[in-house]
């Protein structure tokens, strides 16, 4: 599997900008002038407390909130919002912080799932089975395989995804979203609620990830250790606003951070 | 001393002859690449489809590496090292290797980094091909101890992209390289040719490192014809041709895998087929449906333990219909497998039970078309050994030594025995010394241990026999011989009653709930006994009973788990007890051990076999306390994690106390006391 034909950015330009982006349901301010980037080929990560609005800022930015004020940036277009399917079609994929997957459908046909854009026939083509659209579902599935090879779970492709413990859930909800191909790929606390060897097995994939497919990467993780090993930058929200932005070693040196987390005596 | 002799029973009928003129394994391709051309000689299912190479697709695969092997600097005399799952390309490796007079070495691929160190330093090998990042970590880890290697080349490149290729190639660059020496100079292929044609069946072919019971392992020499004509003889007892299917799924640096799916797959020339993941091996083989099968007895033991925590699950109709016909089976079934005469009404209970349980029981085994099976390794519990032949399985018994490329004895069709291993192979003569050690001399015999005259010297004669280690007898009504144990494991208690600690161990390893067993006694008062549980069944039966748990350690601890463990031995007991000789070497005490017995641990061997010794010195407080009577005793043991990093497990360890069996023997001994 490749970057997508078509696509010419280099790592390190600018896949997304997110521009003075206000976000407010009601009269909670979920997200406050909040401005960041996220250039190609990059582990970005978002950190910050409890309800600082990091689940939000990445709903913003794949399109299931539209917010009120600012302006994001995707592979070069500007727009006000991004709606979910735009989104999905330019190339943005994500995991979710609870599970999201068909339960009752096994492994493989969770991560067929995620194909469902890349199919170009016809519902009744499909139906059919035949010609090229078999020729078609032969590909998808051939990709499909490629990444259930990738995460190392060909045991339990025959399985319904509900039966599997959690850890490989979460892997499969990866696999979900790598079937997109996508360009970005949000991850919503990959690692909540896992083991200490779940979690460095995830970790492995999510730099594998990165380093084989060439996949930018977001994520959202509450755990400091997994953070700063893996990002390459990495942007703090505390209350809806943008409060430290850089390097791990910059964010973990910076006072504004160590009083969120901390807490300060007033 | 009488010495029996495997005759050549006319067995070679419908075989391939053995090739006079092809006696080194990468002459045997260049002839299977002839007569077999387009058949498949090996299959690997990846990305979910079985992908298949004829013999002539393995030949220009093995060309192609072996050339580029020879660019890398790999020569004659060289050792490598071969360590990863069972991958086509890692066989084709150990031809490739073999083809240029170098001696690959596999190792266990599961092993930590330490381990490797010792055997990668004292074979010193130039070249380390491997599976992928993983092993190519480890090796890096211990590069300073290894001052003869140049190179690692690895087959799955994925997590390697950022790493120093300086001595780091892939196989794909590997054979790449290959194929452009003889593109620019078709003179290579000449060349390679006559390399080939240089080899001799004299020549060293492989070295196995023995996982060792004890003391560091040593490193088993032997030549291709020591492998070629075990192998082909073995072909020939059980008239194996090329239409048999095997899957590869037991450590490379094992010599059964080696033998079974490398040399005679070479001889016969049938199919090997390597799964997609260890995980997988169970579907993949019903996939195949194979032929011909080689495992330790742990394999089938597992295959029992998952069919009954399944059935303990099942419907309550299913469940009376499996146990109905298992009962018929157990009566009848090996009885119907050895051509005996049965009743009319047993037969066609028995077909019943064939259609209803027998038949897709066998199917998820991946089993239905076995024609020959083998355990082998280490001593088979009798009841796990029947309960495969009642299905009508062909499970055999085998016993065999690194040191004798596999075959002494095996048992031929339709003398079958539970508590034999068989008569001895073709070519194969065996001899039982006065105390009881078993000695083999065959045309398999090894070379000598590598750089250790002295270990070899104590165990070869100077007329070629080979002292086994292993005490047994041959039984004068079958004429078959029967192991009784390690030759130094057999003991005695203190008032003078034999004790034989594996057969004990055998007897409780038959119940699911128990894993592992170590037994207790030799130069002791009584027989103790500590127990490691089977997490999946005992697992599965606290979720059944209500039992609540969090950790392994908690489970092993509870007084309901006591209770049941409690029932097994005294079932044990009683059957010691109708065994005349064994009846007072029954159970007095026993304790569940808080962890899972692990090799990474050193407790068992790479081949899972229990270190008695080390074990024994592990756990000194427990073995005290069993025997002076008290009721617990605290330990506390270091651990090993699977990326290598080491803590510590303690825990209290309750003992308890087990009432033995009635049976004349010990009785009496109960009234002395």
């Amino acid at each position: 599997m490749r970057a997508p034909a078509g696509n010419t950015m280099e790592a390190g330009d600018l896949l997304l900008a997110v521009d003075n982006v206000s976000l407010a349901f009601g009269g909670v301010r979920a997200l406050r002038d909040v401005s960041f980037d996220i250039s190609k080929g990059e582990i970005r990560a978002i950190i910050g407390p409890n309800g600082a609005g990091k689940t939000s800022m990445l709903n913003v930015v794949n399109g299931f909130y539209q917010p009120q004020q600012g302006s994001i940036t995707f592979k070069g277009a500007t727009r006000a919002k991004m709606r979910p399917f735009e989104a999905a079609r330019g190339g943005i994929a994500r995991t979710f912080q609870n599970v999201a997957l068909f339960k009752g459908m096994t492994v493989l046909d969770n991560i067929m799932a995620g194909r469902t854009l890349k199919m170009h026939r016809g519902f009744f083509w499909q139906l059919l089975r035949h010609g090229p659209a078999l020729a078609e579902e032969v590909e998808h599935r051939r990709r499909v395989e490629d990444i259930i090879d990738f995460l190392q779970i060909p045991h339990i492709r025959k399985i319904p995804v509900g039966k599997l413990p959690y850890g490989l859930q979460k892997r499969v909800e990866l696999g979900r979203a790598l079937a997109m191909e996508p360009d970005l790929l949000l991850l919503d606390e990959p690692m909540a609620g896992m083991n200490l060897e779940e979690k460095e097995d995830m970790s492995r994939f999510i730099v594998d990830v990165n380093n084989h497919y060439g996949t930018t990467i977001a994520l959202i993780e509450h755990d400091m250790g997994v953070v700063m090993d893996l990002s390459d930058r990495i942007v703090v929200l505390d209350h809806g606003i943008k409060i430290a932005d850089g390097t791990p070693s910059e964010v973990q040196n910076d006072q504004a951070v160590i009083e969120a987390y901390l807490g300060v005596a007033h | 001393m009488p010495v029996a002799s495997g005759a050549r029973a006319g067995a070679e009928a419908g075989q391939a002859a053995l090739a006079p003129d092809a006696d080194t394994f990468p002459k045997l391709l260049l002839r299977n690449a002839e007569i077999f051309a387009a058949r498949a000689a090996i299959r690997h299912k990846d990305l979910g489809i079985w992908q298949a190479w004829t013999w002539r697709q393995v030949r220009d695969e093995v060309i192609a590496f072996s050339i580029g092997l020879a660019e890398l600097g790999l020569a004659r005399g060289d050792r490598f090292a071969v360590i990863g799952r069972n991958k086509p390309r890692l066989y084709w490796a150990m031809c490739a290797g073999q083809a240029l007079g170098a001696v690959p070495v596999p190792l266990y691929a599961d092993s930590v980094a330490d381990e490797m160190a010792f055997v990668l330093a004292h074979a010193e090998v130039k070249l380390a091909i491997v599976e992928d990042q993983e092993q190519v970590d480890k090796i890096l880890s211990i590069q300073d101890k290894l001052t003869a290697i140049t190179g690692i080349v690895y087959d799955e490149p994925r997590g390697l992209r950022d790493y120093d290729h300086a001595r780091l190639s892939s196989i794909d660059d590997v054979q790449g390289r290959g194929r452009d020496a003889v593109a620019s100079d078709p003179a290579r292929t000449t060349w390679w040719e006559q390399q080939v044609a240089a080899g001799r069946g004299s020549d060293l072919a492989i070295i196995l490192y023995t996982s060792g019971t004890t003391g560091r392992p040593k490193g088993v020499m032997l030549s291709h014809d020591n492998v070629r004509i075990s192998a082909h003889n073995g072909n020939a007892y059980d008239r194996l041709d090329a239409n048999e299917e095997v899957i590869a799924y037991l450590p490379l640096a094992w010599v059964g895998d080696h033998i079974f799916s490398y040399a005679q797959s070479y001889d016969a020339g049938f199919c090997v087929n390597c799964p997609e993941a260890p995980e997988t091996v169970v579907e993949d083989r019903r996939e195949i449906g194979t032929t011909y099968a080689f495992a330790p007895p742990r394999i089938y033991e597992n295959l029992i333990t998952l069919t009954m925590v399944r059935m303990d699950d099942a419907g309550a109709l299913k469940r009376r219909m499996f146990h109905f016909f298992i009962a018929v089976a157990r009566r009848w079934g090996e009885k119907i497998l050895n051509q005996e005469k049965v009743p009319l009404y047993a037969r066609a209970l028995y077909r019943v039970g064939d259609l209803l349980v027998y038949g897709p029981l066998k199917n998820r085994f991946g089993l239905s078309r076995i024609r020959v099976a083998y355990t082998a390794g280490e001593a088979i519990g009798p009841e796990i050994f029947r309960f495969f032949r009642a299905l009508g399985i062909n499970l055999k018994q085998l016993y065999g030594a690194t040191e004798a490329s596999v075959y002494i004895t095996a048992q031929p069709d339709g003398e079958i025995y539970a508590d034999t291993v068989g008569k001895p192979n073709i070519d194969v003569d065996v001899k039982v010394t006065d105390d009881g050690e078993i000695l083999f001399r065959s045309p398999g015999v090894f070379l000598g241990y590598y750089k250790d005259p002295e270990k070899t010297a104590e165990t070869k004669t100077p007329d070629g026999w080979v002292r086994s280690g292993d005490a047994g007898f041959f039984d004068p009504g079958t004429g078959h011989l029967k192991i009784i144990d390690r030759a130094k494991d057999v003991g005695r208690l203190n008032d003078g009653t034999l004790f034989a600690p594996k057969y004990i161990e055998n007897k409780l390893k038959f119940y699911p709930n128990i894993r592992e067993v170590v037994a207790l006694g030799d130069k002791r008062d009584a027989v103790c006994v500590m127990v490691n549980i089977d997490m999946t069944a005992v697992g599965s039966w606290a979720e059944r009973n209500n039992v609540v748990y969090g950790s392994y350690q908690e489970l092993a601890a509870h007084p309901a788990v006591y209770d049941m463990i409690g029932r097994h031995i005294e079932e044990v007991n009683r059957s010691l007890a109708a065994e005349g000789v064994m009846a007072s070497a029954q159970i007095r005490r026993f304790l569940v051990l808080h962890k899972e017995l692990d090799a990474d641990d050193g407790e068992l061997t790479r081949t899972l076999k229990v270190r008695r010794a080390f074990i024994a010195e592990r756990y000194a407080p427990l073995l005290t306390a069993l025997y002076d009577g008290s009721q617990e005793a605290a330990v506390s043991t270091e651990v090993t994690f699977e990326d290598g990093r080491k803590g510590t497990i303690s825990a209290r360890v309750r003992i308890r106390d087990i009432r033995p069996a009635g049976g004349a023997g010990a009785a009496a001994r109960e009234n002395a006391a």
